[in-house]
């Protein structure tokens, strides 16, 4: 209780916020209508039309919570409508892309840690690939895979994805990789120990912690590349298509429905990785 | 003392190259260590002693000299498993439980699965430690854990055992523990040692000689045989003899002192 205590209220404050916001954002099409009908509104009337408005610009929290319910519970989860099958395709994507970003990430990680020259040469390469704008990417992805005669949109989207990914876990695996201090490093050399012996036992283990940190950050990472990928592509499924075509057809209560269940959805990962890393760090003895 | 030599240096030089120059660590340093003995290494911060262990065991390369180690070079010594080394830090590792980290050294050397856990039983009961085999090594005391790193370096069965200032970051109560402790393990085991130190008492209740060092440039100003007997209670530390002996060091630091800083 103690741990969702100030979560709820944070999120209390949130949804006060946003109620307050729906007013002024929606009065002026309601006033609009009104002039043009002759009609004179209270105020009370303008709050409560503004709250039920069928295309807001910004809908108010019970409307998103009807529209999530129609979407999520209230469809089969294999209809094109259904907020679930989206998120779904969005999943599957961010999944691939995760593991292929981690995978990378880890390799170019070794590779960085234990070669000079891939350190000098690799290193501000992908500190530089951080800062393209991952949108203006995205398309030629798809046309080179395209070309290449890779067909549908999830492996694509996955690289994309992965993209977004690698970097963090490449950041954290070379700090962890590096993390054994001489003294380490000195003690496998009173072993005669191979590099292979001081890898295995020691700077893979020894980065862990690093790893499962990195994960955290990964997973998410690899959920908003999914969804980026999905906007300039011409996808029509997946959470960034729902947002996209919702933007197209000027219907904000599926671009927010789309965003809070992919916020939902990120929560969701982030919170597994989590709980695979507390399990891990428990068994590995780190935890105390 | 048995006549066998163990270590055998013999005008030994190491520079350090540096940003801002070069540093002379250690400067014609000749020294034979026989074999049962256990030599103690004191001096202030910079005067080599540590320096000296580190070129024995091969981790560091002398410009100048030569050093043998049961007539062998560093690196073949240590293929030779002719050392365990005592760092500082006890440097366990905290994803291994306490014999995980003793068997440490024994996987990488290729040891068998049953012979792992004769050692791994052996050497803990040696640094009483049996029982705290599945522990972590944030389960334990530092001096418990300083004492699961003397087992790790004693879990291959070298016969010189170098330590580097082992007990330096431990309070001092649990200090005279430990060094009576070694000196158990020392006298039944019948092991070289080389024992760096900062403490005057530590390295007259320990060895058989003391070697005492001064910085820029690092050299031995002054080698003290010890005539204290092998069998020494901590109340031998209140002996006129023992307090002769740490007079001798004390004055042998001084001595090697320079006073153009």
């Amino acid at each position: 209780m103690n741990r969702i205590l100030p979560v709820l209220a944070v999120l209390a404050a949130i949804l006060a916020l946003w109620y307050v916001a729906v007013m002024p954002m929606n009065a002026g099409w309601t006033v609009a209508q009104a002039e043009r009908a002759g009609q004179e509104l209270t105020f009370l009337d303008i709050v409560a039309d503004t709250m039920n408005q069928d295309r807001p610009r910004l809908p108010a929290p019970h409307q998103v919570a009807a529209e999530l319910k129609k979407t999520v519970l209230d469809t089969k989860v294999t209809s094109k409508r259904s907020l679930v099958f989206h998120g779904w395709i969005t999943l599957q994507s961010t999944l691939w892309g995760f593991a292929l970003g981690t995978v990378v990430g880890i390799g170019m990680a070794v590779l960085i840690v234990y070669s000079r020259t891939a350190n000098m040469s690799l290193m501000p390469w992908a500190v530089i690939s951080q800062t393209i704008p991952i949108v203006a990417i995205a398309p030629m992805i798809i046309v080179v895979l395209a070309t290449l005669g890779v067909e549908g949109r999830t492996v694509p989207k996955a690289i994309i994805s992965a993209y977004l990914c690698f970097f963090p876990v490449l950041v954290s695996m070379v700090k962890g990789l590096r993390s054994p201090g001489p003294m380490q490093i000195d003690l496998m050399k009173t072993y005669s120990a191979s590099a292979g012996q001081t890898f295995w036992k020691l700077r893979l283990p020894a980065s862990v912690p690093y790893l499962f940190t990195s994960l955290k950050v990964g997973i998410a990472a690899a959920l908003v590349g999914t969804i980026v990928g999905e906007l300039p592509t011409g996808a029509i499924q997946g959470l960034g298509a729902r947002i996209l075509i919702g933007d197209q057809f000027g219907n904000p209560l599926m671009i927010w429905s789309a965003l809070i269940a992919a916020a939902c959805l990120a929560a969701a990962l982030v919170s597994i990785v989590a709980a695979l890393q507390s399990l891990a760090l428990q068994r590995m003895g780190y935890a105390r | 003392m048995s006549q066998a030599v163990a270590i055998e240096a013999k005008n030994l030089d190491l520079t350090f190259e540096t940003g801002d120059g070069s540093i002379q660590a250690l400067r014609d340093v000749t020294l034979g260590i026989g074999k049962g003995e256990f030599v103690s290494f004191i001096g202030p911060s910079g005067c080599g002693k540590t320096t000296f262990l580190r070129v024995v065991a091969g981790l560091e390369r002398p410009t100048g000299g030569e050093v043998r180690v049961n007539g062998m070079s560093p690196d073949e010594a240590r293929r030779d498993r002719a050392y365990g080394y005592v760092f500082q830090e006890a440097g366990l590792y905290p994803w291994r439980t306490i014999a995980g980290n003793v068997r440490l050294p024994l996987e990488i050397m290729g040891y068998s699965r049953s012979e792992m856990a004769d050692r791994v039983n052996r050497v803990l009961e040696l640094v009483e430690l049996s029982g705290f085999e599945n522990k972590h090594p944030w389960q334990l005391s530092g001096g418990m854990q300083q004492r699961a790193s003397i087992a790790r370096a004693l879990a291959f069965d070298a016969d010189i055992l170098l330590m580097d200032e082992p007990f330096g970051a431990l309070d001092e109560i649990v200090r005279d523990h430990l060094n009576e402790q070694l000196l158990g393990l020392w006298d039944h085991t019948g092991k070289t040692i080389g024992f760096v130190t900062h403490s005057i008492p530590e390295a007259v209740y320990l060895s058989t000689r003391i070697v005492v060092m001064s910085p820029r440039p690092g050299r031995i100003t002054d080698i003290i045989d010890n005539p204290l007997p092998r069998e020494r209670p901590l109340d031998i530390r209140d002996t006129p003899e023992f307090l002769e002996v740490a007079q001798r060091v004390r004055k042998g630091l001084r001595a090697g002192q320079s006073y153009e800083d």
